[in-house]
């Protein structure tokens, strides 16, 4: 009886500019639909944690992890693993506070605003990639850690490098499921 | 060798799914209480082997990656086997005592048919019974023609 191949799924790449010009194109949208910078960096937020929700189980699905018992192991494996396998880049990390419950995650290369030479004006407080960090929220929300991700440094506002802060806090409780009665 | 039935629960448990291929026997209560029971006896399993265990559960070895607990239980008649993602997503087995560990198997209905089909699907909401008849099909002929399921009860 032969054992039959368990074959991984193919994962299908696109074209990187096709990817990187739908997200400008998204960002581009919700600076039309929306005049102030806050609410824009707050849909993006929003969006990027729906999607975060449901990306972090093809993230466990596909790079088979081992259970971290540390916030910096975490945050290695964001930079290492997840950021690779989906933006193909590795930013390096760091920790901000003695507690080691805030690091940073440093850019310094983003696809995302490869065709972005400026802020367009009367948008500078424009977080452009927050998507980005409603994803992380997402994700880490799902496997049961809270945490506040925003970016602290942005190169597109004139910084010399691109920075997304985690603040890890509380973890949250798994409940256990009530009866209805 | 066969598979008897299979349960799909999410982080808050409700029950994503259940298939049957071979049961003879039922609970005698109703499915929604079977699930509940399933569920909330998975979730005291669990504490109780990571609390009783006479081992420190994190071990750094290479050879288990993923030691983290209850994996099967057994009786005179079936095997219930356990996976658990670190999303909460519950995949149970019962097969009978034929069957070996099969965590790869059940990580495969997670990663390929869980993930690919539901998952990744924006129309299929999360949290809920999953609806989709393509997932339902996979995971019927996915299980069917596992090495250790037979068409005959055995």
């Amino acid at each position: 009886m032969s054992r039959p191949a368990h074959r991984k799924p193919e994962y299908h790449k696109i074209n990187k500019d096709l990817f990187v010009l739908t997200y400008g194109a998204l960002v581009a949208q919700l600076c039309k639909d929306y005049e102030k910078d806050e609410d824009v960096n707050k849909y993006l937020d929003k969006m990027g944690y729906g999607i975060g929700t449901r990306l972090v189980e093809d993230f466990l699905a596909r790079s088979c992890v081992r259970r971290c018992h540390s916030y910096s192991e975490i945050t290695d494996i964001i930079a290492q693993v997840a950021f690779k396998m989906y933006l193909g880049i590795t930013p390096s990390v760091t920790c901000n506070n003695s507690s080691r419950t805030e690091f940073s995650l440093i850019l310094d290369k983003n696809p995302l605003v490869e065709f972005v030479e400026e802020l367009p004006a009367g948008r500078s407080s424009l977080c452009y990639c927050n998507l980005l960090c409603g994803i992380i929220r997402g994700a880490l929300e799902m496997v049961h850690l809270a945490a506040d991700v925003t970016f602290l440094q942005d190169r597109l506002k004139g910084d010399r490098v691109t920075e997304i802060g985690i603040t890890f806090l509380r973890k949250l409780d798994e409940k256990k499921y009530r009866r209805k009665k | 060798m066969t598979v008897h039935n299979l349960y799909l629960f999410d982080r808050n448990g409700v029950c994503l799914h259940y298939s049957e291929w071979h049961r003879k026997k039922q609970a005698g209560i109703p499915k929604e209480e079977e699930y509940k029971l399933m569920y909330g006896m998975l979730f005291s399993i669990r504490s109780f082997v990571s609390k009783m265990s006479p081992l420190d559960m994190y071990a750094e070895s290479e050879e288990m990656p993923r030691k983290d607990g209850f994996l099967a239980f057994q009786t005179s008649r079936y095997k219930l086997h356990y996976y658990e993602t670190p999303t909460g997503i519950k995949v149970v087995m019962n097969t009978d005592l034929g069957v070996g560990p099969i965590r790869d198997v059940l990580h495969h209905i997670y990663s390929a048919l869980y993930v690919e089909l539901v998952v990744k699907n924006p129309l299929c909401p999360l949290g809920q019974t999953v609806q989709s008849e393509l997932f339902r099909s996979r995971l019927d002929s996915y299980v069917r023609s596992l090495p250790f399921f037979s068409a005959r009860a055995g």
